[in-house]
């Protein structure tokens, strides 16, 4: 028995190994994964968000002692208004603008906004400063009004990519896609079909999730119905057509099962599905505008949270058009049928 | 007689190999054409590429005297040798899919019928035996009323009572009038349901002709043969192959008591000694030098 479970054994670790690529993803993943989210979150151990309302781009800590405290981020902000509903939702736990009187604005509803203004009030250069307290109101995004946008796009990425990208490159590996060549049936129709059948489900799928929890958890919905709608839509045709320029020439499924993670595991860490990105590096924030799911995802969110309109998602949702018709004209170049 | 598919001169250069070197065949309407050979001879890549589903690097492939295209998807019925079929999907829901796709379709209880799938309409494709998977993947290929059908290696793998009722299918089919492009490496199959037959070994065609006729070109007479293990001495002067893999010596004659004479002198006892007619075994085996089944 033991030599049969070895003679398999070692067939199968010859052909992984013989696969190259599937094997250097298995490598290049982890270590793409690791260096990225190091540097990505190297600020991690943060646990205050304080906004600084200045002019400049750069925080100068020498201006205020309460600039050196540890343990807070500082976010610089020129816009009150903006800065104003971050604290108003809890997203920033305080707000302080320094000039010849300090002034801040905290949000009687938040406990990390009350450690935050106990450490602000201790770190005074003199105890006769002139502080000016502006307090406002307004429940915090809860993690789950947050979350939910989130947790439907990646549901959404993971159905779209794997349910057209691996399946397209099953079938080819198994031949069905040759049997379907043989007939009248063109790649045009056969890539239409397969996006219209995964845009079909994983719609019913997100609007079912998203119904539920809406009913059962009362979530924010601020935006029109119609405008999320066409968001998924969008998101949904994006994430399929990257599906498809994956699987349109592989023909190993564990190529195509690493190659999908390779772009599954960046759009989730980058694009915001369970943390925000805010305070992030310029480089990474660039990096997470070139996947799709961060689209989707700002712009859900804006609907959702925010209220925003068709009009100001519509930047959003032409940057996804136009990725998914150079996905999708890879896609149709490159596809092929067969195994050869 | 009409020409229904004619194929002309196919190349195929695979890296480091010549898979198809060169071959060319017609077909006529309402035959079987039968193309055999042994495993790697290059048939199935061949078919592939008159099915449109590989390329070749030369040659064309004519289609009632067009190069094969739009018509010939229409009216070709294919079966490939390993075809997957979608899982969680019934038998009816498979047929049904694949009628869809074309613009001549068979009528669906009629195919159910020829291919006795009327029991496993209902049934998950990848709950079907081995016979019953080939018959659906038959009747898949006869969704549009093919007037040409290609099966290739249908028997490959099912038992011999399962192999005997695909041959009276294929031959209720041929009767309709289709006309059938075969590959097999089971010469009794081609024996029992080809007009005509093409050999193949190495890419190449090597012999072609109706089945009697090739084999009385290559032989005159009758097969006697008998188990090495009852030779008692070497068979000097007489003519004869010796079969290492089955253990058996052949001796081709004209004169059968003749040579049984001379074959007692050799041999311990005469009650294992067979005599037969010739058939495509022998000559696959004289022509390439290998046996089909090796």
């Amino acid at each position: 028995m033991l030599k049969r479970i070895y003679a398999v054994f070692q067939a199968r670790n010859r052909e992984f190994l013989r696969d190259r690529a599937s094997l250097s993803w298995n490598l290049i993943l982890p270590l793409v994964l690791m260096f990225g989210l190091s540097f990505a979150f190297s600020n991690d151990r943060d646990a205050y968000t304080v906004g600084i309302l200045q002019d400049e781009a750069e925080i100068d800590t020498s201006e205020h002692a309460f600039l050196e405290t540890n343990y807070i981020r500082f976010v610089p902000y020129d816009d009150i208004e903006v800065a104003l509903r971050k604290v108003e939702r809890h997203q920033l736990d305080l707000l302080v603008e320094f000039g010849e009187a300090t002034r801040y604005w905290i949000n009687a509803e938040s406990p990390k906004g009350y450690f935050a203004e106990i450490a602000l009030l201790h770190s005074g250069s003199s105890a006769a400063e002139a502080i000016d307290k502006q307090q406002i109101t307004g429940a915090a995004v809860s993690y789950a009004d947050w979350l939910l946008p989130g947790i439907l796009g990646m549901n959404m990425m993971f159905s779209c990519l794997f349910g057209v990208g691996y399946v397209v490159v099953r079938y080819r590996k198994n031949g069905f896609l040759k049997r379907l060549r043989a007939t009248p049936l063109t790649s045009f129709e056969f890539i239409t079909a397969q996006v219209a059948s995964r845009m079909v489900l994983i719609l019913l799928i997100t609007s079912f999730i998203y119904t539920g929890t809406h009913l059962i958890l009362g979530t924010r919905m601020e935006g029109s119905y119609f405008t999320l709608f066409l968001v998924a839509i969008v998101g949904a045709i994006s994430l399929i057509s990257l599906g498809l320029v994956v699987s349109a020439r592989v023909t190993s499924e564990e190529l195509a099962g690493g190659l999908l993670n390779m772009i599954n595991w960046p759009m989730m860490l980058l694009s915001g599905v369970w943390f925000s990105l805010e305070g992030a590096p310029d480089a990474v924030t660039a990096a997470a505008n070139l996947f799709p799911l961060t689209h989707v995802l700002n712009s859900a969110r804006a609907v959702m949270l925010d209220g925003a309109t068709l009009a100001d998602v519509a930047p959003s949702l032409l940057a996804l058009s136009v990725m998914s018709m150079i996905f999708l004209a890879i896609g149709a170049r490159v596809f092929r049928w067969g195994q050869y | 007689m009409t020409i229904a598919l004619e194929a002309r001169n196919l190349r195929k250069q695979y890296p480091g190999v010549l898979a198809v070197a060169g071959v060319s065949f017609a077909v006529s309407e309402g035959t079987c054409f039968g193309l055999l050979g042994p495993n790697g001879a290059g048939k199935t890549t061949t078919v592939e590429i008159i099915e449109g589903v590989a390329s070749a690097s030369s040659g064309e492939v004519y289609y009632y005297g067009e190069i094969a295209g739009r018509r010939f998807r229409q009216e070709a019925g294919i079966q490939f040798q390993n075809t997957a079929l979608q899982d969680f999907i019934t038998v009816r829901e498979t047929i049904e899919m694949f009628r869809t796709l074309y613009e001549r379709q068979a009528d669906f209880d009629e195919i159910v019928e020829q291919c006795s799938l009327g029991d496993l309409l209902d049934r998950d494709n990848r709950k079907l035996s081995g016979g019953q998977r080939q018959r659906l993947l038959l009747a898949v290929a006869l969704v549009n009323r093919p007037r040409l059908i290609f099966l290739d290696e249908p028997t490959t793998g099912l038992d011999p009572q399962a192999r005997r009722n695909f041959w009276d299918l294929v031959q209720s089919i041929r009767a309709g009038g289709a006309t059938i492009l075969l590959t097999t490496h089971y010469m009794d199959e081609a024996q029992v349901l080809c007009d005509e037959i093409a050999i193949m070994d190495t890419g190449k065609i090597i012999a072609q002709g109706s089945p009697e006729k090739l084999l009385q070109q290559q032989y005159d007479g009758l097969i006697i043969e008998l188990p090495i293990t009852d030779l008692t001495s070497d068979l000097e002067g007489i003519e004869h192959t010796v079969l290492d893999n089955l253990g058996i010596v052949e001796v081709q004659t004209t004169d059968v008591s003749a040579s049984l004479q001379q074959l007692e002198a050799h041999v311990s006892n005469l009650n294992q000694i067979k005599i037969r007619q010739p058939n495509l075994e022998d000559l696959f085996l004289d022509l390439t030098g290998h046996s089909l089944r090796a």
